[in-house]
């Protein structure tokens, strides 16, 4: 199934191994796996958002699980990205009552405007727009995600505020 | 005004900080539950009525009598709050405002059920909401409310937030103990039930977070001061995620019983409708219940009001009715596509499919592609016979209730808006815009598909 | 305990489920199955096509159960009354799945070596349709190659998860599973790992169609060109019987697997060597003819009556290229690394 293989640095921060070890605590001693998906949360947020197999298998050593264990896992979730992608991942909920309030064309604009299609990273690795399932905000839509914060209530005048806020930078998108 | 529980102390300034939640009567249920004994605390449960709030409205109290005590094996109590149903943003809205109450109805429901570990698990996306039940939880630990030894009565209980990455199904019981237990998220085959075989083949229950968010009052008061509010079975109140077409949007508590047009058109709660557009239909609790068409929403097919309970909502069955649900209330005017709207959910249920059983992997992609096709000028007269027959094929023959949730929104769509299909089929060319009601609204073009006679 | 499915009445003992009390009676009570295996732990429930209808819960809660339930999970309770074949839900069920299976099965039966040992091929020719009602495109996968002795053909899987099991239970290393979900979950290393372990042959007895099949033996033969044989050899492989079925075309051994019951599932799993290493004659002690199920396919290559050579008398240009026909009818004279017209096949 392997089609490109991307590789990425691995850096396993002592911080990050405590956080790790943390995380395995709140499982019995003999449940190791149970902590999976968290640690592969923390493990891709260090890692500019995504997972490369050297890097899973480095998750399945950490975890004393057999690789398969990890991609099946990894394949199965939608957060987790199995290639590069873009650092500000805008990620638009497409399900029905948010487009009852317009989101289809916001997403038209918002790839419009930066030249992409949907789940292209943008040439400089800066933007990339995804359609993804409800979000649970449908009350405040329509909305996007990006990293660990929702923006809702979504303008056409909003996301370009967004967008040039995350240019210059100035935007925290992981509750850390 | 509509009485509050959940809701009550919500605009309290800084209600998210234990000390104001303390100080605002917080952990009161628990210092009673200790002074209780477990059966005193399910009975409690049991006699408010108290009706599972994820979907299903399975009692919570019977659910709990269920949980296998005799085996010795260690209990498990799992909050489900993979709130990801579409329509449903209520318990995000409840751990994000006031996260106490919800570890408040965590560590009084242990210590009903015995358990001395217990999980929250919380989807993935409610990345910031996670990082708040965290904080929370630290502070109910500095506090004495969690680890050994609680409060001085020997009750150990060890709570953690659990984070999932991206997939509905895991809000399925089963699935998310698979996911707890770090595995892909396909549901088991039951039996055994959670109650006797669960996380980690231990008794484990799973509610849902508005379900135990209810406990600690249920707890200070009585399980028959929750059971006087509502009507018949439907008792206490409930979490409302209104969306879609309505001047107010957002999280309501009502009292079960009151009208479904007093809350739509009350100031109180959704204030009416949006623009001065006509109510189309009406989606009463997420995603996966029945679609209602207009004259069926304020009134059941036999002219009584319709209410918001379990039972009203539901009056008339499949046919005429539909479910409360988890409360997802999407309300849709004549601009919305039913086309459009029924393809959207079935790419939902195609894309959230686990692939596990047969009916469920290939039927829901099935749905989506005719849909797409009908939405997109391609459809052909018989698709809509095709749709049926697909749906009817996967409701009741899957492992889990995905199959079931993905047929009925298609099977209702067919029978109440088959019109609106067969528009589609015959004239492709007027539905070439994503937005073609938005200016030629149906009910301006039906009579071109309505049946002639000479 | 006391069951009575389509009728048939027959005492089991406590925790035999619905599907095995049912092979007890036998026949057409039989529900089909197409991802339970009983020497599997774990199988079964996924498929869907052995939904039966229980009328009578037990002598305690006589109570119908609503739903059409999966035989091969279900238990059976005493005084549980079900129907099988008699019920026309059971019927509708099973020929929903049965559609359900095939809308995205490649249907490439003429080129594939599990046709006529194939359980969706007997299970589409008992509950299919001539003609299909879908029209969309067809879902594909990557080819992956999972080693020199395994096929994966994808697009052919049924997602059973068999293989996985065997993997899991009779092997120390797991390396292949279940990837991605929904209708794109597919059977996969993720890495294009060969899968390498003495008993990971039996992947490609378990399955019940054509998508994990011996590449020792791809496009040798038909099966039923083949002449199956019992044998059997001293192996000394540790958790290998030994004992195998033979597939000959004349004198030559050209595939060895395990010896498989009416219901498609080994008596016993062999090792690698045996599969593999193992196909000369000489190798084997001969027991006999194996024998297979009256409507098998498998069977129109009876060797126990004699055949008659067929002669036809034809002008000799309406037999342009028959040669190479007959050829590849008898499959083993053609060399695979040339293309028909004599030139090298690009690998």
């Amino acid at each position: 199934m392997e089609k490109h293989h991307y590789t990425q640095e691995i850096n396993i921060t002592d911080a990050l191994m405590a956080r790790i070890n943390e995380l395995v605590s709140h499982y019995p001693a003999d449940k190791k796996k149970s902590a999976l998906l968290p640690v592969l949360h923390e493990v891709q947020d260090a890692h500019d958002n995504w997972l490369s197999i050297e890097l899973q298998n480095k998750v399945a050593e950490i975890l004393e699980l057999k690789p398969i264990e990890v991609y099946e896992v990894v394949t199965f979730y939608t957060m987790f990205n199995q290639r590069p992608v873009g650092k500000y991942m805008l990620e638009f909920c497409q399900t029905s009552p948010c487009c009852q309030r317009g989101v289809e064309d916001l997403m038209d604009y918002t790839c419009q405007k930066l030249n992409v299609g949907i789940a292209q990273p943008t040439t400089d690795g800066l933007f990339e727009v995804r359609g993804v399932e409800c979000l649970g905000a449908c009350g405040y839509a329509p909305m996007l995600q990006l990293g660990d914060y929702y923006h809702e209530h979504l303008t056409k005048e909003k996301i370009d505020q967004l967008i040039d806020d995350c240019k210059a930078g100035n935007i925290t998108f992981y509750d850390k | 005004m509509g009485r509050k529980i959940l809701l009550d102390k919500i605009n309290v300034p800084g209600i998210k900080s234990y000390e104001v939640y303390r100080r605002e009567g917080g952990y009161a249920s628990v210092e009673k539950a200790l002074k209780m004994t477990p059966e005193a605390i399910i009975e409690e449960v049991k006699a408010s009525g108290l009706r599972g709030r994820g979907g299903a409205g399975f009692p919570v109290g019977m659910k709990w009598s269920f949980i296998d005590k005799k085996s010795g094996k260690p209990r498990h109590l799992v909050c489900n709050a993979d709130e990801s149903e579409p329509g449903t943003f209520k318990d995000r809205y409840l751990m994000e405002y006031i996260p106490h109450l919800l570890i408040e109805g965590m560590i009084t429901s242990s210590i009903a059920l015995e358990a001395n570990l217990s999980y929250i698990y919380i989807r993935g996306e409610y990345m910031w909401v996670y990082k708040i039940l965290e904080r929370a939880i630290q502070e109910a630990y500095a506090a004495g409310w969690l680890g050994k030894n609680i409060q001085g009565s020997g009750f150990d209980l060890d709570l953690y937030v659990h984070c999932g990455a991206g997939a509905y199904i895991c809000g399925e019981e089963t699935a998310l103990i698979e996911s707890l237990e770090g595995k892909r998220g396909n549901p088991r085959l039951k039996p055994p039930f959670p109650a006797i075989s669960g996380l980690w083949a231990n008794p484990t229950v799973v509610n849902n977070v508005e379900s135990i968010a209810a406990v600690p009052w249920i707890i200070n008061n009585s399980g028959a001061d929750y059971a006087a509010i509502g009507i018949g079975r439907s008792t206490g109140t409930k979490l409302i995620s209104a969306s879609g077409n309505i001047k107010k949007p957002g999280v309501y508590e009502i009292e079960l019983g009151i009208s479904v047009e007093e809350f739509i058109n009350s100031d109180e709660y959704c204030g009416g409708m949006e623009t001065d557009r006509p109510l189309k239909a009406l989606v009463p609790g997420g995603s996966s219940v029945p679609i209602l068409p207009a004259h069926l929403i304020y009134k059941t097919a036999n002219g009584d009001d319709r209410l918001m309970t379990y039972e009203s909502l539901s009056d008339g069955g499949f046919a005429t009715g539909s479910m409360l649900g988890s409360g997802g209330f999407i309300v849709y005017d004549d601009r919305a596509c039913i086309v459009r709207n029924t393809w959207n959910f079935a790419r939902f249920y195609h894309h959230e499919s686990c692939g596990q059983c047969t009916p469920c992997r290939e039927g829901t992609g099935w749905l989506e592609k005719v849909l797409w096709r009908i939405e997109n000028g391609e459809g052909r007269e018989e698709d809509i016979e095709l749709l049926w027959s697909i749906q009817s094929k996967i409701e009741g023959n899957t492992i889990c209730p995905l199959g079931d949730a993905a047929s009925w929104p298609v099977a209702a769509a067919i029978r109440h808006f088959r019109e609106e299909f067969e528009y589609h089929v015959r004239f492709p060319e007027k539905i070439k815009n994503r937005d073609h009601f938005t200016h030629e609204p149906f009910h301006k073009v039906r009579h071109l598909v309505a049946p002639q006679t000479v | 305990m006391k069951v009575t499915i389509d009728g048939h009445e027959i005492e089991v003992e406590a925790g035999t489920t619905i599907l095995q009390a049912a092979r007890m009676i036998g026949g057409d009570v039989v529900p089909p199955a197409m991802c339970y295996y009983s020497k599997l732990k774990g199988s079964g429930g996924k498929c869907r096509c052995c939904l039966v209808e229980v009328t009578k819960g037990s002598d305690a809660n006589p109570t119908p159960m609503p739903k059409l339930v999966a035989s091969c999970v279900t238990g059976c309770m005493d005084g549980m009354e079900v129907k099988s074949k008699s019920s026309d839900r059971v019927t509708e069920a099973r020929k929903a799945v049965t559609e359900f299976l095939l809308i995205n099965h490649p249907l490439d039966c003429p080129v594939c070596d599990q046709a006529g040992e194939c359980d969706l091929q007997n299970l589409s020719f008992e509950h299919g349709h001539a003609n299909t009602r879908f029209i969309e495109e067809k879902r594909t996968f990557e080819p992956e190659n999972i080693g020199d002795k395994i096929q994966l053909h994808m697009n052919r899987c049924i997602l059973c998860q068999r293989c996985v099991q065997v993997a899991e239970q009779l092997t120390d290393y797991r390396v292949h599973g279940v990837l991605n979900r929904g209708d794109h979950a597919q059977i996969s290393t993720m890495v294009s790992a060969a899968i390498e372990n003495e008993f990971s042959g039996n992947m490609i007895d378990v399955c019940p169609v054509g998508a994990l099949t011996d590449k020792t033996f791809r496009f040798k033969s038909r099966v039923w060109f083949n002449k199956p044989f019992n044998a059997h050899r001293e192996c000394t492989t540790p958790g290998c019987c030994g004992k195998v079925t033979v597939w000959m075309f004349g004198n030559e051994i050209q595939r060895v697997t395990a010896r498989k019951d009416e219901y498609h599932e080994v008596e016993d799993f062999i090792c690698n060597t045996c599969r593999y290493d193992k196909k000369e004659v000489s190798d084997w002690t001969i027991e006999g003819p194996r024998k297979f199920e009256k409507d098998s396919v498998i069977n129109v290559n009876n060797y126990s009556r004699k055949l008659e050579k067929v002669i036809i008398n034809t002008e000799r240009g309406i037999l342009m290229g028959r040669d190479e026909d007959r050829k590849k009818i008898s499959m083993a004279a053609i060399d695979y690394n040339k293309k028909i017209d004599g030139t090298e096949v690009k690998q």
